[in-house]
């Protein structure tokens, strides 16, 4: 029956990323019951702690007595990580979709917020807003660009170079705004950097302690963008032409280079603007003990594969993610909040494993044919021309 | 690379250095350039050794290993957890060779089986080391944390009587002594041994390999558990050799640094172990110059990923891996 249902092509998609959270759910589960927890009121937590029973108290009398302050707050903290969670989604999901693997989205994400709070500290106003969040993309983008060149003209593989990459903005960004950095306000001695432009900070539109800002208007636009660049334009086709198989991509007289070059630097700009919204909207300023903890762009994987590089599933999948870890800090009564966060990354490992297994699609169709959700990648192989297609053995 | 290529960028390391170094206050030199820096250079050495020769030889095989930080990770961990449950450090160390194995099985059966992305893959396993060892810790520690637990002892005293470099390679922890002999054993293994040679025919050319009846499969998944099991006794190195307790997410990307210093090295043991080597002195001077002379180093540290990223783009001579790392082998 559930075999059934799947199979039909218009539920099948979302099926199988649905299936996949369940599965991923009850190993998440296994794991706290194995410590003596009760995985069912834990998961009941975790969708109070995100805020999800928020519409409930709009019912009259407020039957389910959710306490609207809180579940409101809740609500508020998820949407605000869900915000830069799309965006980081969307830079590993434009990557797929042109068969390369943007491990980098943390990089181009560190790389945007710098971008983003120095013009912010300079340019106030509406007019700032915009341009430190045109910078933040811009840089984004051309730290992207550099893996993607050097994958297109010089055959490294865009996977190791954007952890390199990665690492070398981590540790850029904590020397930029460590104690003694270039950037630092060391009037306050503990390594951070100076507050943007108060007329620069989005405004917020909702929320008492926290409050969402125009920047989640930003990220679901972006999914606009994202659908229509990769279905609507020329690029779009080409870029996905090279993912289904760059050399009959080439011989239909596509520069599989510069179709390259373009999707990383469209993917890290989608990663910059996730730091923009984080400086711009969020913190204000960039600690720089916060470099090697914040895990955003790492995220946008588990997000992409989740969503199934579709611009409704990475949204779907983002808001996911984002209760998942912001439901996990307000947890409370029945679960040790320290393990929240160990769940949530069993729980997002578990999803990841899954679609990349495509453990999900081989039970349910048996070892019969199916598309794969990314092609298969060789991060030591020779230029991409040399190949005769990405998925196959070259033997 | 080519030896000229390496002479260069030799130079131009020491080059940054002594403009670091020079930089700073002539008095404060003698303080950063002293036998600590050398001993610290080989602690930070040896879990990315341990780390690089795991990812040898899975990608020798030719299944790309990404999932080294989290692999080591969970050595870091269950070696703790063994060593204090048990008050053995020889147990701790076996119990993180098995935890690193637990994930490359995992690994390899995705990736070998299942024919699974292997980048994604990888991902997962460092994600789910991640996960596992924070909840583990919380659900098995509480906040207090690990404390102390018995420690892998230094040995071979009698080097430190060797004149000049004494101080330096005597009186070392045990798996920095180990880590160097695998590095030798790897390299007769790999270049010296019929089955080294198979298994680099799998990860060059596995149909041809399959053709004259070599069990792929089974190589591969040798060498991806294989390297789960080194990359675990890099992670136990790390928790109860240098240290004494685990903490969440110490590794802190040495996995991603072991995996650059792989690539550096060109795929060859000898290769990575100075590749480490330089990359742990490098980690060393910049710790240094951070808790000696209080100078902002962050830069410092970013240099192991530089010099990855040219040797990658080939600039002198590129780096090349083998040819069928990364794709799955069907039978047909």
């Amino acid at each position: 029956m559930i075999r059934r249902i799947l199979r039909s092509p218009s539920l099948g998609e979302f099926g199988l990323s649905l299936l996949t959270v369940f599965l991923a759910l009850i190993v998440g589960g296994l794991a706290m019951a194995f410590t003596g927890a009760n995985p069912l009121g834990v998961y009941k937590d975790l969708v109070v702690g995100a805020g999800f029973d928020w519409p409930f108290h709009l019912i009259p009398g407020n039957p389910l007595g959710v306490n609207a302050l809180l579940a409101e707050n809740n609500l508020v903290a998820t949407l605000v990580l869900f915000t830069p969670l799309v965006l980081t989604g969307f830079a590993v999901a434009f990557a797929f979709r042109c068969g390369l693997f943007n491990i980098g989205g943390t990089g181009q994400f560190w790389v945007g917020s710098v971008c983003a709070l120095v013009v912010a500290q300079h340019v106030g106003g509406p007019g700032g807003m915009v341009l430190a969040t045109i910078a933040a993309g811009i840089g984004g983008a051309i730290w992207a660009g550099i893996a993607g060149g050097l994958k297109a003209y010089r055959g490294a593989h865009e996977v190791i170079t954007t952890i390199m990459l990665n690492w070398i903005a981590i540790y850029t960004t904590q020397y930029l705004f460590a104690v003694a950095g270039p950037l630092t306000d060391n009037s306050v001695g503990n390594g951070v950097s100076k507050n943007i432009l108060e007329s620069a900070q989005y405004p917020g539109i909702w929320g008492v302690v926290q409050k969402i800002h125009i920047g989640i208007f930003l990220a679901l636009a972006c999914a606009v963008v994202y659908y229509v660049i990769l279905n609507r334009t020329t690029l779009g086709y080409e870029v996905r032409a090279v993912g289904f198989n760059p050399e009959a991509a080439r011989y239909g007289g596509i520069s599989v280079k510069r179709s390259i070059v373009a999707a990383m630097a469209i993917c890290g700009a989608f990663a910059g603007l996730a730091g923009a919204v984080q400086v711009l909207g969020v913190n204000y300023a960039i600690p720089a003990s916060d470099v090697p903890v914040i895990d955003i762009g790492f995220t946008g994987i588990a997000v992409a594969l989740l969503g199934r590089n579709t611009a409704v599933g990475v949204v779907l999948a983002a808001l996911l993610f984002a209760a998942l870890q912001s439901g996990g800090t307000q947890l409370s009564g029945s679960f040790n909040p320290e393990l929240a966060s160990g769940v949530s990354n069993i729980i997002q490992g578990t999803i990841i494993l899954l679609v990349g297994g495509e453990l999900v699609v081989r039970w349910l169709v048996g070892r019969a044919k199916h598309e794969r959700v990314v092609p298969d990648v060789n991060p030591n192989a020779p230029p991409p021309q040399l190949p005769p297609q990405a998925g196959a053995t070259p033997l | 690379m080519t030896r000229r290529g390496q002479i260069g960028l030799g130079a131009f390391v020491l080059f940054v250095l002594l403009v670091i170094v020079w930089r700073t206050q002539s008095t404060d030199v003698a303080a950063i350039v002293s036998t600590g820096l050398f001993v610290g250079a080989f602690q930070y050495a040896t879990p990315l050794t341990f780390g690089a020769l795991g990812g040898l030889y899975s990608e020798r095989s030719g299944v790309v290993n990404i999932g080294l930080e989290g692999m080591m990770l969970m050595g870091c961990f269950w070696g703790v957890v063994v060593s204090q449950e048990t008050g053995s450090w020889e147990l701790g160390v076996l119990g993180a060779m098995a935890a690193g194995g637990f994930l490359g099985l995992v690994h390899a059966v995705l990736s070998i089986h299942l024919r699974a992305n292997q980048v994604i893959s990888g991902t997962a396993v460092n994600i789910l080391g991640l996960g596992i060892t924070s909840y583990g810790t919380n659900a098995i520690f509480g906040s207090e944390g690990s404390g102390d637990v018995p420690r892998i002892p230094s040995v071979l005293h009698f080097l430190e009587k060797v004149p000049l470099i004494g101080d330096v390679i005597g009186g070392l922890n045990l798996m920095i002594y180990v880590a160097l002999a695998l590095v030798a054993v790897s390299w007769w293994f790999l270049f010296r041994t019929v089955w080294g040679l198979r298994l680099r025919a799998v990860g060059e050319h596995p149909r041809a390999a399959d053709t004259v009846g070599l069990p792929v499969f089974g190589i591969r998944y040798a060498a991806v558990i294989l390297s789960g099991v080194l990359a675990g006794m890099g992670g136990a190195y790390l928790a109860f050799g240098l240290g004494s307790q685990f903490s969440e997410n110490m590794t802190a990307g040495r996995g991603f640094i072991a995996l650059a210093a792989l690539i550096f090295g060109k795929w060859k043991p000898w290769g990575l172990l100075a590749a480490a080597l330089l990359f742990g002195f490098s980690q060393a001077l910049g710790d240094a110059l951070q808790t000696i002379l209080h100078v902002n180093a962050f830069l410092v540290f970013t240099l192991p990923y530089i010099f990855t990223l040219v040797a990658l783009v080939g600039v002198i001579g590129r780096s090349r891996g083998p040819a069928a790392a990364g794709i799955p082998y069907a039978r047909q």
